[in-house]
């Protein structure tokens, strides 16, 4: 009835669905009709929530598309004072939970702050929808950045000095012809930005800027209407449905598959030139990473001895522990499913390679309880059928373990690497599998000893970012967690919440350099595999 | 393929330690933070020798997760810190009542649930906080005047995002009705000295610093500030007062932090001796001091912190009711353009 690799396809369809169910459970209340709060909401803050969450995604969009790409090219492309430096310290941002930066700049440009009382002239107001959307673009444009600058350094040279020998200058070079080839990459880098703009809610919710992922909360947990907000997450859905869905049709149109090869030397500039960009480029790094950690370790200092305390390392262990198993699974299956669909594109494989990704684009405590509502029917389910048989029954198998944690932060955070070996896969040839099947090669083997090998930079990118990103996520682990058990994030954010930003800054420097060292060690494996590693055994 | 086969074992690993299960235990699902009561729950096991398993997260989202968890729910106590919220988790069918002549005698009667599904533990007050060099106490009153055109462009608020403002509205409702309350809402937000952010440690510094000559704030902030070690915030606080709202009438707006012992509790008995342990004397003592909030026990000694602030008269209206007001005070709030 059906044939083998179709058989396949359904699985993967169902494993697929599987991974969504969290948001399906949430975006499934349309079916029950509109609630009966919807009239209201519409009639006085909708208009307002829309058009927030709208501007906030232009704003970080525009911003983080200027200062990713930019840097992006910046050091791939030019030799100058302090690159090598850069090429990593542009990554540390990532490290640092929007809410937190919001709640350190706040208290940094305070009427009472050291940096106020230095300055003649009052400070603006960050606290203001364009303060977020400069927040947001501060933590987010390292998707950007990464994305971009491992399509830049694996683009070939040939292409660059093609056009450079038909005449084109330096900016028709960039704009041309590699601007256009790294736009998978870009753009991949860009969802994952829009995505987490639209669901961010601690930024937003502290500077008082009314949106959509505010709003869901205060219609479910202040009107108690959870269906209403549910809905109002399928707007947000629908939203990103719209976007992902947009980019596809206009990536296909253009494909560009360019057989890796030799990478383009990066160019010397000039002294004052080179001091320069390198000035421009650190000052996101000091806005974004430097100037916070630093007012981190000032409120810290007096409470150090924290450190010592027992339960500290215990909330480290956790936090890595559950940041390792998600970029594991998180890597694990979007490599699955998005090499799955390469080998036979299909309507099911390209529907599960779709759904799976949705988690990142509803705010944290919707998707955290949407996994509540899964697995705990999970349980109930697995421990009525042992009881219905005789046998004892296990209890919470999954709801009540740091399984839900690790289940909701992969749901979660899946898109990252769906997105980046998704834009990885495209720019390798078709011609490249052709030739290795027509040598014999099985499917396997191939994935093995050709895809892997050149998959290897946006594998460790997707890994990384996976890790750093679960390392901050903060609610699915507060909702979700086992009895007694902690993590950073949730340390932080308890205290930060309770405005004792103070307490709160030993645990979030930890989470900032915790995630420092895997920042470091990801910049290594960028760097191009055929500059440095020489096809070893392939 | 070893890599994998490490990763699995490493889940088993957590599936069985996270299955560890203990004699005598109570467990908690608890919305006030970990540091305000892990104290207290530790003293609790070594005088009792209960073991005290805490989850700590936002109300609403372990309230949804014990209805998930249904029959198989683990959740003996669910602590929340304020009233609206046990009453959604009673009207969820997630509380189970409890008889307990202790509580009854120790928790005053319009701080518990009258069918004892839930109990107050800590009293916090809503108030009005002002900078005595540029607003005299005896031009304040009460809440219903913050509508008064003289504090135009005169007040800081918090978002109305916030539960204790859907609380104060609630109960503001309550008292005067729907109609005078919405016109109470636009009269304050047209007073607003600028568009509501941050928390409300955030008023207490933008009055300091002149953005505004009053603001609404719930007075542990203020405690918080004045009695924690961050010498910024302690000059801050000494530049504002507290004002008693509504003392010639029905007094000021409180809410709770508060308890009760889950339907579902594999272990009830446990669950009562812990929260009548939360209501003793010296647990009374150090479960407000910590958070700078006032004893449910009127025979328990508040700090001198507490004491400078003087005595006040407390609006004794059945908390029940902020809880079956709060989706109309979300509501009247929306239209009333509160951010």
């Amino acid at each position: 009835m059906f044939s083998l690799p179709a058989l396949r396809s359904l699985v993967l369809l169902l494993l697929a669905l599987a991974l969504a169910t969290p948001v399906l459970v949430v975006a499934g209340s349309w079916l029950a009709g509109a609630s009966p709060n919807w009239g209201h909401l519409s009639s006085t803050v909708l208009p307002s929530y829309l058009r927030h969450s709208l501007f906030l995604a232009l704003f970080t969009g525009t911003g983080t598309l200027l200062i990713g790409v930019a840097a992006a090219w910046a050091v791939s492309r030019f030799r100058f004072p302090g690159r090598r430096v850069l090429e990593w310290a542009l990554l540390l941002p990532l490290a640092c939970p929007a809410y937190l930066i919001a709640y350190t700049w706040t208290g940094m440009l305070a009427s009472e702050g050291a940096l106020q009382q230095a300055l003649p002239l009052p400070l603006p107001d960050i606290r203001s929808p364009a303060g977020a959307g400069l927040m947001l673009t501060l933590v987010l444009y390292p998707y950007v950045y990464l994305m971009t600058r491992a399509a830049f350094v694996s683009q070939s040279a040939v292409a660059l000095e093609v056009a450079r020998t038909l005449g084109a200058g330096p900016w028709r070079r960039f704009f041309r012809v590699a601007l256009p080839l790294a736009r998978p990459a870009i753009i991949a880098g860009l969802a994952l930005v829009l995505m987490e703009t639209l669901a961010d809610y601690g930024t937003v919710a502290y500077f008082g800027v009314p949106t959509l992922s505010t709003g869901i909360y205060r219609t479910w947990f202040g009107l108690g209407d959870a269906m209403a907000a549910a809905q109002l997450a399928g707007v947000l859905l629908l939203a990103m449905v719209v976007l992902l869905t947009l980019e596809r049709r206009a990536r296909k149109e253009r494909r560009i598959s360019v057989a890796s090869a030799r990478a383009a030397a990066p160019l010397p500039l000039g002294r004052g030139p080179g001091l320069l960009l390198a000035a421009a480029l650190w000052l996101p790094v000091l806005l974004g990473f430097i100037l916070p950690a630093l007012q981190l370790l000032v409120w810290s200092l007096p409470r150090w001895r924290d450190l010592a305390e027992p339960g500290f390392l215990g909330l480290l262990g956790t936090s890595l522990l559950i940041a390792l198993c998600t970029a594991l699974a998180a890597t694990g299956l979007g490599l699955l499913l998005i090499w799955a669909r390469r080998l036979r594109g299909d309507r099911p494989r390209r529907l599960a390679a779709g759904l799976a990704g949705f988690g990142y684009a509803v705010p944290g405590t919707v998707l955290a309880v949407g996994v509540v509502l899964v697995l705990a029917s999970l349980d109930r389910g697995l421990n009525n059928l042992l009881a219905s048989v005789g046998l004892p029954e296990p209890g919470l198998l999954f709801s009540g373990t740091l399984f839900a944690v690790v289940f909701a932060c992969t749901v979660r955070f899946l898109t990252i690497p769906i997105q980046g070996l998704d834009a990885g896969l495209q720019n390798l040839s078709p011609n490249l599998d052709n030739a290795a099947r027509s040598l014999g090669t099985a499917s396997l083997p191939m994935l093995r000893r050709v895809h892997l090998p050149l998959l290897r930079v946006p594998l460790a990118t997707s890994a990384l970012l996976v890790f750093v990103d679960t390392l901050k996520e903060l609610p699915a682990a507060l909702v979700l967690r086992p009895f007694n058990t902690n993590t950073l994030a949730v340390r932080a954010f308890e205290l930060a919440s309770d405005e004792r930003l103070a307490d709160a800054a030993l645990p979030a420097l930890t989470i900032l350099l915790a995630g420092v060292a895997p920042v470091i060690l990801l910049t290594r494996s960028i760097r191009n595999p055929h500059q440095e590693s020489p096809h070893a055994d392939h | 393929m070893r890599r994998l086969s490490v990763l699995f074992s490493l889940m088993a690993a957590l599936v069985v330690t996270g299955c560890s299960s203990q004699s005598e235990a109570v467990n908690v699902y608890s919305a006030r933070k970990e540091a305000l009561i892990k104290p207290l729950l530790d003293r609790f096991t070594s005088e009792t020798g209960i073991t005290v398993n805490l989850i700590t997260g936002s109300a609403d989202a372990l309230v949804e997760r014990m209805k998930a968890e249904g029959e198989h729910s683990p959740a003996d106590v669910l602590i929340t810190t304020d009233a609206g919220r046990l009453y959604r988790a009673q009207q969820e069918g997630q509380l189970a009542t409890t008889e307990s002549d202790t509580l009854a005698e120790q928790v005053p009667e319009a701080l518990r649930d009258p069918e004892g599904h839930w109990y107050g533990l800590s009293v916090r007050a809503r108030v009005v906080v002002y900078a005595p060099d540029r607003v005299a106490p005896s031009e304040l009153s009460t809440y219903e005047a913050l509508a008064d055109e003289k504090w135009d462009d005169r007040i800081c608020i918090r978002s109305s995002d916030n539960i204790y403002n859907q609380s104060l509205t609630a109960s503001l409702i309550a008292h005067n009705g729907e109609a005078d309350t919405e016109q109470w809402a636009e009269g304050l937000v047209s007073n607003m000295a600028r568009d509501p952010v941050g928390g409300d440690r955030d008023q207490i510094k933008a009055l300091a610093a002149g953005e505004c000559d009053i603001a609404v704030v719930n007075t542990y902030y203020l405690g918080m500030m004045q009695g924690g070690d961050d010498a910024d915030a302690r000059e801050i606080a000494e530049q504002v007062a507290v004002f008693w709202p509504n003392q010639d009438g029905r007094g000021a707006h409180i809410n709770i932090s508060g308890a009760g012992v889950a339907t579902n509790a594999p272990n009830p008995d446990n669950a009562r001796q812990l929260i009548e342990f939360l209501v003793n004397d010296e647990s009374q003592q150090w479960y407000a001091e910590t958070n700078y909030e006032y004893p449910v026990r009127a025979d328990v000694p508040v700090s001198d912190l507490l004491q400078e602030w003087g005595e006040f008269k407390q609006d004794d209206l059945p908390l029940i009711k902020l809880g079956e007001l709060n989706a109309d005070a979300v509501k009247l709030m929306d239209r009333a353009g509160w951010k």
